[in-house]
């Protein structure tokens, strides 16, 4: 089906090949998942697939890679539009059309099916990814999870026989995650469609998974089973890491699979409390009353109380569209407050009444693209410009950075960073601000588990120094690892809201792994079980 | 309604619509009827937009505001040739070197040249309503579809290019927001020149994502591609282009003439459907969805073709208050031109109304 042989390959202005010497076959009607860090090439290997490595991005690729028997030097992508779909990170840059129905049908009329063929394909693929409701909607009025099942639909209606994707579920709350997966095993089963997807939440794919192919470095293992894979794998899923600690092989994949083998582990755990929750100061050091913003003429947050105390990391979870973003413009003074009360910090002040200057010291943001906040051509001198932004001595942020990120060279573009770094560089010139509220958007999108596991070590070094931290996300594992609290908002409304453990645990939708194998235990992360085990994880 | 999709207008009537309302506005500098064909494009709008589609009159009318305030900022400063009595006020005059005696720096600054440069560019103005318009009630994005072959590849560039613009906007707010996270609100010029690279930058990537999923569906794919078919479509889409472009000079500009204006829109019009017709010969891509044509749109087309009609002929034969005079009084008001730009707002009540969508 896909056949890679020797491939490498190598862009001008990196020194290390982004492929090294890849040799892989695909069969049909599989569904491969690719595993592996940020900047390990994920997204190379699956854009050489359809040819866009390196017809449409540059570089030089040796070796060959055959789909379907066609060779992609030969065949610009456009030519294998019939055989190979490809959906990109980020749908919404790559929507043609402005209507559901007319993207779903777009790649067929360019191939030029017959208008019939069309009209039969569109109403079949509305159907199978239940978006009959949606045909006649705006792109834009649909919720991250919609939009990803269109981008998945309109590539699959042009009838490829290999499907591809790119962290499709990366920016999707849990349930709309669930949804477009099922959609995807939908198409692999009953229609045989071959399916190639990285992604980096593995603990929402693995458990769909045929084949796992690992990439470090540019250069991949061979094709996998799912449990093999996970057991040597280091980037692996919660379920996994606590498969290794129990010592149960092969590793459960599924929660299912997990919870036939836990009953002599539950056993152990059976005298053992989780770890108290942190205490924290009881000063607020945000307070929201009677709150309502607007966006455009729509109401999204109505009459909102909330109280935050210092020093303490909340978690804002719900589907998305639920508020989180908003409120968290409201308090950053990002949006306009409609009516009720913000107030930040010790002085309780209002972010709105105070100039950017001195607002920034009070409460700092990183916005869910953090790229919005990075201007210059290096990283030094983005480091030297907040140092002024923030009237701060020359070098903070730059010493900032290298203790969140480690040694970055300073001579690169902010650009040309990985999702991770760049987060950590936003987040280091935010808190060169000092601020004494630090509010993060969706900050794990596209974070590998190690990057994530640092971010959670600073939020919790911040905290104990005093730095109150509220964070919006969908990232059930990130929210377990760090956060005191948890507010869940459904439609501008709190609806859950208490500490992590009692609301995590009582949510079918928001339970962390650990969780959901060790119910009715209430342990969150792998890291609590190992400490009552009396052992590292 | 969860399914059939509402019936809308046919996205071809809207823009030929806009195209004579834009006619009529290009012949006339009389403001009391540039401003009423700029108070029928926000009525239709208001009334009758797609729903599915960006609104960009908005944009266009400020872009329009701009334009009028820079000309009289200039015509102040340099004037415009137009000779004036009535002097509002002097600036101080800069003495010019001797080989730049044409051009004049401060003086005297009189009310006429200024009126003149109002209504040049709210000329200018009502045209580029026109176009939101347009834009507003049928997506450009929609009118693709109906393009023949040979435009096709053409006409995706400039449709791309159309969502480009006011996507920066919207990015110029959200980079704008951006850095009041660390400290700057101000609105001065040097804050803005900051805006410009994000902004750009945020833009051209997301254009590489475009083009990059356009590629990848298979856009601009010739299924039967020979070198020898390559090069006659992309001749025939050049030669088309031409045609159109030239004779959209003849028809938006009243300065060239009846003499060449004529016969450069018959041309264009002749060598675009020439190009049309043998390209059709050629279509492979095929068509979901086409909208239908029916009483509707030919009504729609004849309104906006009126007042187009009416003031062609009301210039060619010199009615009293379609040109401004030169003098600091309020031009007559003709009346038939009136009725004709009203007949313009009709469709505002017989087309059919798009059903308004539920944000989610």
């Amino acid at each position: 089906m896909i056949s890679f042989e020797h491939v490498t390959v190598r862009y001008p202005e990196s020194s290390t090949p982004a492929l090294d010497d890849v040799t892989l076959q695909v069969p049909e009607g599989e569904l491969v998942l690719v595993v592996g860090p940020t900047g390990s090439g994920k997204s190379t290997l699956l854009r050489c697939v359809n040819g866009l490595v390196p017809h449409f991005s540059g570089g030089l690729l040796s070796g060959s890679v055959l789909v379907e028997g066609l060779d992609t030097r030969g065949h610009r992508p456009r030519d294998l539009a019939t055989v190979v779909g490809l959906v990109e990170q980020n749908p919404v840059s790559t929507f043609v059309t402005d209507v559901v129905e007319d993207e779903i049908a777009y790649g067929m009329e360019t191939l030029g099916l017959a208008p019939a063929t069309i009209r039969r394909r569109v109403e079949e693929t509305l159907d199978l990814f239940g978006l009959t409701p949606l045909r006649s909607r705006a792109l834009g009025s649909l919720s991250g999870g919609q939009q990803q099942r269109v981008a998945i639909a309109a590539v699959f209606a042009a009838g490829p026989r290999i499907l591809v994707l790119d962290e499709p579920t990366s920016a999707l709350d849990p349930v709309a995650a669930e949804e477009v997966l099922a959609s995807l095993d939908r198409i692999v089963h009953d229609l045989g469609t071959t399916v190639v997807l990285a992604e980096h939440r593995l603990e929402r794919v693995i458990h769909h998974a045929d084949r796992v192919v690992l990439l470090e470095a540019g250069r991949t293992s061979p094709l996998l089973d799912p449990a093999d894979a996970m057991r040597i794998s280091p980037i692996h899923p919660p379920v996994v890491a606590l498969a290794r600690l129990a010592a149960w092989d092969p590793p459960p994949l599924s929660i299912r699979d997990a919870r036939r083998r836990v009953g002599e582990l539950r056993r152990r755990l059976a005298g053992a409390e989780p770890p108290e929750p942190r205490p924290t100061r009881a000063d607020p050091a945000l307070t929201l009353s009677g709150t309502r913003v607007l966006r455009g003429r729509r109401v999204v947050l109505d009459r909102l109380d909330l109280t935050v105390e210092q020093g303490s990391v909340t978690a804002l979870m719900g589907r998305n569209g639920a508020g989180k973003s908003t409120l968290l413009g409201a308090v950053g003074a990002q949006l306009p407050v409609a009516g009720g009360r913000v107030r930040v910090g010790a002085g309780q002040l209002d972010p709105h009444a105070l100039p950017a200057r001195e607002r920034v010291h009070l409460v700092g943001m990183v916005p869910q693209q953090p790229d919005l906040l990075l201007y210059t051509e290096r990283v030094a001198d983005e480091c030297l410009s907040a140092d002024r932004d923030f009237d701060v001595a020359p070098g903070t942020t730059a010493d900032l950075l290298e203790t969140i990120a480690g040694p970055i060279d300073p001579t690169r573009h902010p650009r040309d960073l990985s999702e991770g770094q760049r987060l950590e560089l936003a987040l280091a010139v935010i808190l060169a601000g000092g601020p004494e509220v630090l509010l993060l958007d969706e900050p794990t999108r596209g974070l590998d588990y190690g990057a994530k596991h640092r971010l959670a070590t600073l939020l919790a070094r911040l905290a104990e120094a005093g730095t109150t931290i509220v964070l919006a996300t969908h990232d059930v594992e990130m929210v377990a690892e760090t956060a005191d609290r948890v507010v869940i908002l459904a439609d501008g409304e709190i609806v859950a809201d208490g500490p992590v453990r009692q609301v995590l645990a009582a949510s079918p939708a928001f339970a962390p792994q650990v969780t959901k194998v060790l119910h009715p235990q209430t342990w969150l992360t792998v890291d609590d079980v190992a400490a009552a085990l009396g052992r590292s994880a | 309604m969860a399914g059939r999709r509402e019936r809308l207008l046919h996205p071809a009537a809207w823009w030929l619509w806009g195209l004579g309302l834009a006619t009529a506005a290009s012949r006339t500098m009389n403001p009391a009827l540039l401003l009423l064909v700029i108070g029928v494009c926000v009525l239709l709008v208001s009334e009758r937009r797609d729903p599915a589609a960006p609104n960009p009159l908005r944009a266009f009318l400020v872009l329009g505001g701009v334009i009028i305030v820079l000309r009289v900022l200039i015509t102040i400063v340099l004037g415009n040739g137009v000779y004036g009595d009535t002097i509002l006020f002097t600036l101080p005059r800069i003495p010019l070197p001797e080989w730049a005696a044409g051009v004049r720096l401060g003086g005297p600054v009189a009310l006429e040249p200024i009126l003149y440069a109002v209504y040049d560019s709210l000329r200018l103005t009502a045209i580029l309503a026109c176009v939101g318009a347009a834009n507003a009630l049928a997506s450009p994005r929609r009118m693709l579809r109906h393009l023949p072959a040979t435009l096709y590849d053409v006409g995706t560039a400039v449709v791309v290019g159309l969502t480009f613009a006011p996507r920066l906007l919207t990015d110029a707010r959200a980079v704008h927001k951006a850095r009041a996270l660390r400290g700057h609100d101000g609105h001065g010029p040097r804050e803005v020149a900051r805006l410009a690279v994000p902004v750009l930058e945020t833009a051209f990537e997301r254009s590489l994502g475009l083009a990059a999923s356009m590629e990848s569906r298979g856009y601009g794919r010739l299924v039967t591609s020979t070198r020898a078919s390559r090069r006659l479509a992309t001749a025939l889409a050049l030669t088309g282009l031409t045609g159109v472009l030239a004779g959209l000079y003849g028809l938006l500009d009243a300065s060239v003439g009846g003499a060449l204006g004529l016969p450069l829109l018959l041309a264009g019009v002749l060598l675009a459907g020439a190009s049309l017709i043998v390209g059709a010969s050629k279509e492979e891509r095929t068509g979901h969805h086409r909208d239908p044509w029916s009483w509707a749109e030919t009504a729609t087309v004849c309104a906006g073709g009126v007042p187009a009609a009416v003031l062609v002929l009301g210039s060619v034969q010199g009615w009293d208050g379609i040109l401004a005079p030169q003098t600091a009084t309020l031009p007559p008001v003709p009346l038939t031109a009136v009725l004709a730009i009203v007949v313009a707002a009709s469709p505002a009540f017989f087309t059919p109304r798009p059903r308004p969508q539920v944000d989610a």
